[in-house]
């Protein structure tokens, strides 16, 4: 079996400049991550509170050697995104991950990465993206257990990833309902997301938790945890697992996927350990097993 | 059609099917296209007593054909890993029966098409998520997609820019149901219920939903989660997830969108202008009365002076979702 790595994600939230480069120059020194994504990913609205930071970080992630790969807009409506997206696709220097199909355009069979939010549900468009230069794919975070492994068996000859921690993207809009939660639109939204650095929670109207908004992008209330799941997955033919930022200590959250990957920690400590890590958050694994995102199931390999 | 053309680009009205006798509704109502799709996991709408049987879809186009309507058919969830023979024989099944295009969303699908069926027109589903030009030219360029269906979060200047830069059809939704995410990248069903549009070709599925009365309120629940209270004084809607009410912050209200329907007909001309050449009336689950009042006056309506329209689209809004209606995106305020 090949070894299994670990990506960090790109940070979806707006955090500020400062905690946004404290963060990477953290992940750089101490996370057991070979490969970090770095840059906006969910508004063109945030790229100018990103951009002075970027060189820096990525240069410490580098002089780190850990492999630094730019990430790119979800939804590309605007001519600023379009011009924005094609000068990183443009750039040879580092490999993008792509989230949005016009990149294909721009990429010209060039090597990239394909993100969780391209729509890539069987082996026949694995095949296709590795075709066009795709190396890695990072498949949907809805995608049972059953899809992946038919995906691996059809030997697409990419890596394949898993979406491993992190709230789930669940969906993307042009309106902003951050924003209007707060009375704003979004053309004039003063960056009220950037007071949520971890989502804002959305609510029943009984006050049960499901949601979390992240400017236009919604994301699940739970924390989707793969760790009884991650022997499954390698043996299926997984080769990288993805850890999304959240507002917590990632390092850490690194440092326990590692373990159970190398066999050090049990799965069920490690559990324990992702729920001191990211408190109040509940966990959740039910897409891999075919059930609602939002549900937990406990598997029996976990014990 | 061909004097149709010259008067404006717009030319199509492209409705969709219930069943057998709607889908005949709505040709006799004069639509240019219907669009429908096989009884399986194949199509985004895959809602019990929907759809069509490999031998009706057989029939309907006949009778299409026969009244001078195209028959567009919808095969755009997602393969399932493993099974996409079930969409493979659907594509061959369709083009075998004389569809005049196939919609399609998996790029995995379209590279079949384009391989086996070369002959069959191709469309892009909304549910591919072509958002901007470059996008859309990359699956013409890669599959030879004669169309696409363009998401419904797009302005009408943004529509009218991507009209001018690519070198396929355009088609918009103008009237029916609204989503508010962007189509084919939502699993807010799936995290609530199991069941997504990509995959299982259902949203909000009625599997999953309840009703249940509390003191004076009637709920509304999604697998499991509260989507809304409504008081003696309101109706009760479907809970579909994104049009619920919730909690954020000190709010309360509908976190997403009003539980409206689209409405942009009143901007036929600006579409037209921004080069749509194909408006899509968006109707699951409705009736036939429907479809034919629906098709009848969006048809009358395209060709009539702007005071008649008027006229015509009115008689229109009692038909509504919950009898109010948006030109969603089609406006930048509504962002």
């Amino acid at each position: 079996m090949t070894s299994t790595e670990l990506t960090l994600g790109p940070v979806y939230y707006l955090w500020d400049g400062p905690k946004w480069r404290d963060f990477y120059f953290r992940i750089a020194d101490e996370a057991p991550v070979s490969r970090v994504i770095v840059g906006e990913t969910v508004c063109s609205k945030r790229q100018h509170l990103v951009d002075p930071y970027m060189d820096a970080v990525t240069e410490r992630l580098e002089a780190a050697g850990k492999e630094v790969v730019v990430s790119t807009y979800a939804l590309v409506t605007l001519m600023r995104e379009t011009k924005k997206l094609r000068a990183l696709a443009a750039n040879g220097d580092r490999l993008v991950e792509v989230n949005d199909l016009s990149a294909f355009m721009y990429l010209d069979s060039r090597p990239h990465t394909v993100g969780p939010l391209v729509n890539v549900y069987n082996a026949a468009t694995a095949r296709l993206l590795k075709t066009r230069g795709a190396t890695t794919l990072c498949l949907p975070p809805e995608l049972p257990m059953s899809s992946i492994t038919a995906i691996a068996v059809g030997d697409p000859g990419v890596e394949l990833e898993i979406f491993a921690f992190g709230r789930v993207p669940l969906a993307i809009s042009a309106r902003c309902a951050h924003a209007r939660s707060k009375n704003k639109i979004k053309d004039n939204c003063q960056f009220v997301c950037a007071e949520d650095p971890d989502g804002l929670d959305v609510r029943t109207l009984d006050r049960q938790p499901f949601l979390s908004l992240n400017g236009v992008q919604t994301m699940s209330h739970t924390c989707q945890a793969l760790l009884g799941e991650l022997d499954a997955l390698r043996s299926a033919g997984v080769s990288r697992f993805r850890l999304s930022p959240q507002n917590c200590d990632m390092v850490a959250v690194a440092e326990v996927y590692r373990a159970v990957l190398d066999g050090s920690l049990d799965v069920e400590t490690g559990k324990a350990r992702l729920t001191a890590i990211y408190p109040d958050v509940p966990l959740s694994n039910g897409f891999l097993y075919g059930k609602e995102g939002a549900a937990f199931v406990e598997h029996a390999a976990d014990s | 059609m061909a004097r149709c053309c010259s008067r404006s680009r717009v030319h199509g009205a492209d409705l969709p099917r219930r069943n057998p006798s709607a889908f005949r509704a709505a040709v006799d109502a004069g639509a240019d296209a219907v669009y429908c799709g096989f009884r399986d996991e194949t199509n985004a709408r895959n809602f019990p007593g929907l759809n069509f049987s490999r031998e009706e879809l057989g029939e309907a186009i006949a009778y299409a054909h026969c009244h001078g309507s195209k028959v567009l058919v919808a095969l755009n969830t997602f393969m399932r890993a493993g099974a996409e023979e079930i969409w493979y024989e659907g594509a061959r099944e369709a083009s075998r029966l004389g569809a005049d295009a196939l919609i399609l969303a998996d790029m995995g699908l379209m590279a079949y098409v384009t391989e086996n069926l070369p002959e069959q027109r191709l469309h892009v589903s909304v549910q591919a998520s072509a958002s901007n030009a470059d996008a859309i030219s990359f699956l013409v360029d890669a599959f030879g997609a004669k169309r696409v269906v363009l998401p419904r979060t797009l302005t009408i200047d943004d529509i009218a820019r991507i009209s001018k830069a690519v070198t396929c059809e355009i088609e918009v939704f103008v009237f029916g149901g609204l989503c508010v995410m962007a189509e084919g990248r939502c699993a807010l069903s799936s995290y609530a219920t199991g069941k997504s549009p990509n995959m299982n070709g259902v949203c909000s599925p009625a599997s999953h939903v309840r009703y249940r009365r509390e003191d004076n309120e009637m709920v509304s629940e999604l697998g499991g989660y509260t989507i809304n209270r409504f008081g003696n004084d309101e109706p009760a809607g479907y809970p579909t997830l994104c049009k619920g009410r919730f909690d954020i912050g000190e709010a309360c209200g509908y976190a997403f969108e009003d539980p409206v329907s689209l409405d942009v007909m009143s901007e036929i001309d600006a579409l037209r202008a921004a080069g749509v050449s194909a408006l899509k009336i968006e109707g699951r689950q409705r009736g036939k009365a429907y479809v034919a009042e629906v098709v009848s006056t969006l048809k009358a309506a395209l060709d009539a002076d702007p005071e008649r329209r008027a006229v015509l689209l009115s008689r229109l809004r009692g038909l509504s979702e919950g009898q109010k209606t948006t030109s969603g995106a089609y406006e930048k305020k509504w962002r």
